[in-house]
């Protein structure tokens, strides 16, 4: 009895070593270190580390990290969400045509625009399943329908595309700074007294540092990822997740609510595209048809760099946040090194496609997969 | 995994080229132009080459950068970093004024020097604390338009105004009616942009008002249907007719005499301009005291050789 016990895989021995190299993120901690070593080579003196060019990167890798946090627990949980892109596009158009266009208060057309983008989520996870087609073309369909949607409700209401003035019509709002505010102003003012980093040199805002705070957009970042993180791992959802991406068949018969946990992960990833559309129109005032293109894919992308398995079961949140910081801090770091940006994506299909080998190799060795 | 490596390897080597290359050829002064078109925009090849012509001949660094998807947002990520990097100046569009005015004055603040080209107005461009502004202002390239078909002996005009979404597009229009020195009236017709539905609404345009003798189109969607339609009602050649910007099938019809003339806003001036007085502002510390209207330059019969030399390169 005791030998089976011992022969059991379940409860068998792994050498601490060996656990380490079959960590999911082992991939992206590895390019993570291999990037930073590369640009602080390549382009040190070039402002990419100065507290500009760290705000810089560290928003443009906030803006993946949101969408990845998401689009990882989903392509976990087996499925792939295509409408990410378009829902960003629909989210900050909704956002504008409530609080901009009908004039309610800004925090009422937050929150409605949640509860449509998460309704809309619920509806692409709602079709999966009850249709049993891959998500894959049902959320292209939501790609093309979102988008048509962002371009033409606002053309038929103000013969335009694109709906500026949130940022007066947000004045004093209370929801509003949670998404577009920054906060620890106060610290940067001190550091920018101190002269540790510049401040502006003419303008009526002279004497202030040009780094005014962290904005909420890395908060939300930051909170989405501990929160996915302790999901995935800690709790029993989290293997609800693994298991319904693994072999959804054998996770139905051991009593997993499959459906429920796919359609709430769908529910999830149109939760992170609204908080970055939502961020973003809050920063910048204005909402435009053509907001969140193509993000869709860099959000994919983000998670296959942080070892993702596209067939789902297997992945982790901090890999995807890993990916998202890689993809974030190349795309920026080639404008600093003064790459010419039309090789941009050649990098970008270099440094994918070495993930991906590399995330491979290294999870068929330790585990022994064919 | 020896193999891995190696792809690693040749991966770095094949990275680090062009820094390398990028390293060398460091002038004293450098500059960043960010451009709201996305990758698939073929028209800004013109700019592309009008700074790398500019940094040449004046012998400073002009670097290109655009949102690949043309994302207005991304756009503003790269103003921001270009304003890190610290380069001498940056010169760059006014796309959507909301988005980008804050990055802008920013890096103004920040002791950058910028130059708004293209999109945006004189205007919006002091207000953002830029040097000055390059581009087409449309109401005065209507205007000048106007004025010249006047001359021509246009009395009364049809519009064919393909994007009547574009407040800035229909300024065209206003400056053109101002300059003939008569009232806009219903003179401007809102045409859609499917090419049948343009060509029809033109003839029946111009067979209830059989006293207009000047048409202007706003640009090849609206043009070449609109040629068309003369065609087809015999008045080809005989109407005058006006257009804005450039296209294959505007070049043949100025070729074969049925547009008098086609007015464009010359994006090369627009890339080269910004670049010239930025370096003789940062080294002599002289500007021109005014904007630098691009257009409208008038493309007519005998200047058509250059246009056709240089199509897709400089105009």
């Amino acid at each position: 009895m005791s030998d089976t016990a011992n022969n059991d895989e379940r409860i068998k021995e792994i050498s601490s070593l060996r656990q380490f190299f079959m960590r999911p993120e082992l991939g992206g901690m590895v390019g993570t270190v291999a990037v930073f070593t590369f640009f602080l080579l390549f382009a040190f003196d070039s402002g990419m580390f100065n507290s500009q060019g760290v705000l810089n990167w560290s928003i443009v890798s906030a803006q993946f990290m949101i969408i990845a946090v998401g689009a990882c627990l989903l392509m976990i949980a087996g499925e792939f969400d295509l409408s990410v892109g378009s829902m960003i596009g629909f989210a900050g158009m909704m956002i504008a045509v409530f609080g901009v266009v009908l004039n309610w208060p800004i925090w009422i057309a937050i929150l409605i625009t949640f509860v449509i983008c998460l309704a809309l989520g619920a509806l692409n996870g709602f079709i999966v399943i009850r249709t049993g087609l891959p998500s894959f073309i049902v959320t292209l369909a939501f790609l093309f329908i979102l988008r048509g949607f962002t371009i033409y409700i606002p053309q038929t209401i103000e013969r335009k595309t694109i709906i500026g003035g949130i940022r007066d019509a947000a004045e004093g709002d209370w929801l509003a700074p949670i998404f577009g505010g920054k906060i620890f102003g106060g610290v940067f003012q001190w550091l920018g007294d101190a002269g540790i980093i510049a401040t502006f040199e003419r303008g009526t805002r002279a004497g202030q540092p040009v780094v005014d705070g962290i904005p909420m957009l890395i908060v939300w970042a930051i909170i989405l990822i501990i929160f996915g993180h302790v999901l995935l791992t800690r709790t029993r959802f989290g293997n609800w997740i693994f298991a319904s991406g693994g072999d959804a068949e054998a996770a139905r018969n051991s009593g997993v609510p499959v459906n429920r946990v796919k359609i709430l992960m769908f529910m999830f990833t149109a939760f992170c595209a609204c908080v970055f559309a939502t961020c973003q129109v809050m920063e910048f005032g204005s909402a435009g048809a053509d907001r969140g293109l193509l993000k869709e894919f860099e959000a994919i992308i983000a998670v296959v760099i942080g070892g993702a398995l596209l067939t789902g079961g297997y992945g982790s949140v901090i890999g995807a946040a890993l990916g998202a910081l890689i993809f974030g801090v190349v795309q920026q770091g080639l404008f600093f090194a003064g790459v010419e940006s039309s090789l941009f994506r050649v990098f970008l299909g270099v440094i994918l496609l070495g993930a991906v080998i590399l995330n491979t190799y290294i999870r068929r060795m330790i585990t022994g997969e064919r | 995994m020896k193999t891995v490596l190696k792809s690693l390897a040749v991966g770095a080597a094949l990275l680090s080229a062009p820094l390398a290359a990028q390293a060398e050829g460091h002038g004293s002064l450098s500059y960043v132009l960010v451009s709201h078109a996305p990758d698939s925009d073929t028209w800004w090849n013109t700019i592309k080459n009008g700074i790398a012509l500019a940094g040449e001949q004046v012998g400073v660094e002009v670097e290109y950068r655009n949102p690949p998807t043309g994302d207005i947002a991304d756009m503003a990520r790269i103003i921001e970093q270009a304003a890190a990097a610290g380069p001498d100046g940056i010169i760059t569009t006014l796309a959507d004024f909301d988005v980008l005015k804050g990055p802008i004055a920013d890096a103004v603040d920040q002791g950058i020097d910028v130059i708004i080209m293209n999109t945006g107005t004189p205007d919006q461009a002091r207000e953002v604390g830029a040097l000055m502004y390059v581009g087409q202002p449309e109401y005065d390239a209507g205007f000048a338009a106007g004025l010249r078909a006047k001359g021509e002996g246009v009395t009364k005009f049809l519009c064919v105004n393909h994007a009547i979404q574009q407040p800035t597009v229909g300024e065209r229009c206003r400056g053109y009616a101002e300059g003939l020195g008569i009232d806009l009236g219903d003179a401007m017709m809102d045409s859609g942009t499917d090419p049948a539905e343009i060509k029809n609404k033109v003839l029946a345009y111009l067979s209830a008002n059989p006293d207009v003798d000047g048409i202007l189109t706003l640009g090849p969607v609206s043009a070449d249907p609109t040629i068309a339609a003369l065609q087809e009602n015999g008045m080809a050649g005989d109407i005058h007719f006006g257009t804005f910007d450039l296209g294959e099938e505007i070049v043949n019809a100025i070729k074969g005499g049925v547009i008098n003339w086609g007015i464009d806003q010359q994006p090369f001036l627009q890339a080269y301009m910004p670049v010239v007085i930025l370096a003789n502002w940062d080294r002599y510390g002289v500007l021109p005291g005014n904007n630098i209207n691009s257009g409208p330059g008038f493309v007519t019969k005998e200047g058509l050789a250059k246009v056709e030399e240089f199509a897709g390169e400089y105009r």
